[in-house]
């Protein structure tokens, strides 16, 4: 005989899961008592929506699905902004939660909370297991959908007593038949000769890339598909990271806060070529950031995103590796016109202005210009949400790194516990954290989590008192009146590190931030860098 | 524009929820909504009437075959089909008035069902327009409650919805 909780933790062992990241409680007892014997790794995290998003760090560096836990209740409705914030970004993820038994169910007993039913809007598929036998069953299925297609979060919730009761046997699938699921990855030949000949026939093509191109792993056959036909490459905030920074191909950012040449390069551009993005509004805001005339090629695994935000005339429903290799086979010796060419080499020469400085401050965007030389060639920047943000998408200059970021849907705190998931899924890689003051005050909880584990993370806080991107808000749309931005009693956070026993400085000036990142990173311990950004610097 | 959609689902629970959660998610108007088991009992068929221009009745159709537990999606508009209401109507109905009323729900081919002092119930199957005729006709003697299904609906000729 063998018991639910056994068998979800045997699941888990059979999809090779090697880390879990959670917070439990009474319904879930039954699993904690199984996973404290298993070889799965358990990271007790500090609040359980820091366990999402510590998942979501692990799934976006390992490829894997991300494994959350929390109890039932307020367990449960903490992890959704977690999950809220995978399926805005398609991160494949689990998230399993314990329920109160099924006889309980319904009858508002103490931490019940109708989980599946509040999470339906942000997952992309979700159980509420009524029968120990279903375990395997679901667990299989929950893998799969969450690792296929447009990937996403998968919710299990689990009662108690389904935890707690035995069956005869278990045995797990091989494979999967949801009926109603065969998602399309396979791209359509005629809609890709179609997108060729266009391709052909235009003289200034342009190549979005989104976060699509990266959950399909297939990054650096992409840069050689640019590289080959000079087609130039702009990308969503998702998309940052496919093409290397200083690739002569590479405009930067797109929307409402990227790169000028990048929006100046959608707007002159006759065909538009969107790999894997969804253009939300802070890319694309209004139409008329496009050209009329411009021709439209969509590749997506998914087929609602194609012609939901942008009016599309070649789709290309599949997975960005198929398509493209397609698309590679299809357009043969082909390069973009000399013209086009020319145009792209001196829009590049403006990619990278120097920011002015302020005596007495770091100037953000100069020191994360900056960081990417200091860091190994692999490192992973992890932004929060905010200012820092775009700090870092547009001046980190990428190399065969990732950089992470919330870019669908922009959750403040996420960085810490993003990066803790990152440091498991690549212990050997630089892992580094840039967040405002506001949003590390978000889950500085999470520090000891970083402590408690020791994890290499270094975290470098641009402090400027302020919810800088809020009060930048302001400054433009709200006759600059302040309301509830300013932060006022912050702590001082080298005090907050040295509670946690984490080495710490503080920097006012580019040159020492600079002196003290290249002491932290020689190092095997977490770091907390302050810096003191001057409150009015600009996010772009 | 009017549109009528026949979703095949599997037979779950939850799954209405989450395909109605759906369309006020996102905005969808609904006009009516009908479910029933069809002769697979694993798979209900759930009909869908809504309100949209083409853009929406595109990313309806796309949000739907997102669901995992849909099984298939098809809007019936466009080619032909036959489209059912059920409805029952109760009339005030003086004793004066009753051959009248019994009169019209001939015409209609609407069926009495029930008939007690000051009132009659009239059943009608058929499609919303006629529904609404009869409505109409009936309403100057006075309606005191109608009970309305949804819509369901089929493809004429040989076309066959399965799985």
């Amino acid at each position: 005989m063998i018991s639910g909780a056994e068998i979800m933790v045997k699941c888990l062992e059979a999809e090779g899961v090697k880390v879990v990241f959670g917070y439990p409680g009474a319904t879930i007892c039954p699993f904690y008592d199984k996973i404290y014997e298993s070889s799965i790794k358990h990271i007790l995290v500090r609040q359980e929506q820091n366990a999402a998003h510590a998942a979501s760090g692990y799934s976006r560096c390992s490829g894997l699905p991300g494994v959350c836990v929390a109890t039932s209740g307020p367990g449960a409705t903490n992890l959704i902004t977690g999950i809220a914030t995978a399926y805005a970004d398609s991160v494949p993820m689990i998230a399993i939660t314990g329920q109160v038994k099924t006889d309980l169910l319904g009858r508002d007993v103490f931490q019940e909370a109708d989980i599946t039913g509040a999470c339906e809007p942000f997952v992309k598929h979700s159980y509420l297991v009524t029968k120990t036998e279903d375990l395997p069953r679901i667990f299989k299925e929950a893998f799969h959908i969450a690792s296929t297609g447009r990937k996403g979060p998968v919710l299990i919730d689990i009662p108690m007593d389904i935890q707690t009761n035995k069956i005869e046997d278990f045995h797990y699938p091989e494979t999967v038949n949801i009926i109603g699921y065969k998602p399309n990855t396979r791209g359509h030949a005629v809609q890709v000769r179609r997108a060729v000949e266009a391709i052909k026939k235009s003289r200034r093509p342009l190549i979005v890339s989104g976060g699509g191109v990266l959950s399909s792993g297939v990054k650096l056959k992409f840069q050689a598909f640019a590289d080959k036909t000079k087609i130039p490459v702009i990308s969503t905030m998702m998309g940052i990271g496919v093409m290397p920074s200083d690739s002569d191909m590479y405009l930067g950012m797109l929307g409402t806060h990227g790169k000028p040449v990048a929006n100046r390069a959608l707007h002159d551009a006759d065909l538009v070529i969107v790999c894997g993005a969804r253009l939300g509004d802070r890319a694309v805001a209004s139409p008329d950031q496009m050209s009329e005339n411009t021709t439209v090629i969509h590749i997506d695994i998914d087929p609602a995103e194609i012609g939901k935000n942008v009016k599309t005339e070649i789709p290309i429903v599949g997975d960005m590796k198929n398509v493209l290799n397609m698309l590679n086979e299809e357009i043969g010796d082909y390069v973009v016109p000399n013209q086009w060419q020319e145009t792209v080499k001196n829009w590049r020469k403006s990619f990278y202005r120097i920011p002015p400085k302020f005596d007495g401050f770091v100037e953000p965007r100069a020191l994360v210009a900056q960081l990417s030389s200091m860091l190994r060639s692999k490192a992973i920047l992890v932004a929060d949400v905010g200012q820092n943000q775009i700090w870092c998408a547009n001046n980190f200059m990428i190399r065969e790194g990732r950089f992470l970021t919330t870019g669908g849907m922009g959750t403040m705190g996420y960085s810490i516990p993003a990066a803790v998931g990152v440091k498991f899924a690549r212990p050997s890689r630089d892992v580094v954290v840039v967040c405002g003051d506001g949003s590390f005050q978000m889950s500085m909880n999470e520090l000891a989590t970083i402590a408690g584990n020791n994890l290499a993370i270094k975290i470098i806080i641009m402090r400027n008192h302020r919810l800088g991107m809020v009060r930048e808000l302001q400054d433009m749309n709200y006759g600059s009146r302040h309301s509830a931005t300013i932060l006022e009693g912050d702590p001082d956070f080298q005090k907050i590190a040295e509670a946690y026993g984490i080495d710490h400085a503080e920097a006012n000036s580019n040159e020492e931030a600079e002196e003290i990142i290249k002491e932290m990173v020689k190092s095997d311990k977490p770091f907390i860098l302050v810096c003191n950004v001057y409150p009015d610097t600009p996010s772009i | 524009m009017q549109y009528t959609l026949s979703v095949l689902v599997e037979n779950h629970a939850g799954v209405l929820s989450k395909i109605s959660g759906l369309f006020s998610r996102r905005g969808f108007n609904i006009d009516s909504l009908a479910v029933g088991v069809t002769s697979n009992p694993d798979v209900s068929r759930i009909t869908i009437v809504a309100n949209g221009d083409e853009y929406v009745v595109e990313q309806l159709e796309k949000q739907l075959n997102k669901v995992i537990p849909v099984i298939k999606v098809k809007c019936l508009t466009g080619g032909e089909f036959i489209s059912r209401e059920l409805i029952l109507i109760k009339v005030h109905c003086a004793a004066a008035k009753r051959v009248e009323i019994i009169k019209t729900a001939e015409i209609m081919q609407a069926k009495i069902v029930d008939v007690a002092p000051g009132c009659v119930t009239v059943e009608y199957c058929e499609c919303t327009n006629r529904i609404n005729t009869l409505i109409d006709l009936l309403r100057p003697y006075g309606i005191r409650e109608i009970v309305r299904t949804g819509t369901i609906a089929i493809d004429r000729g040989n076309t066959a919805l399965s799985v």
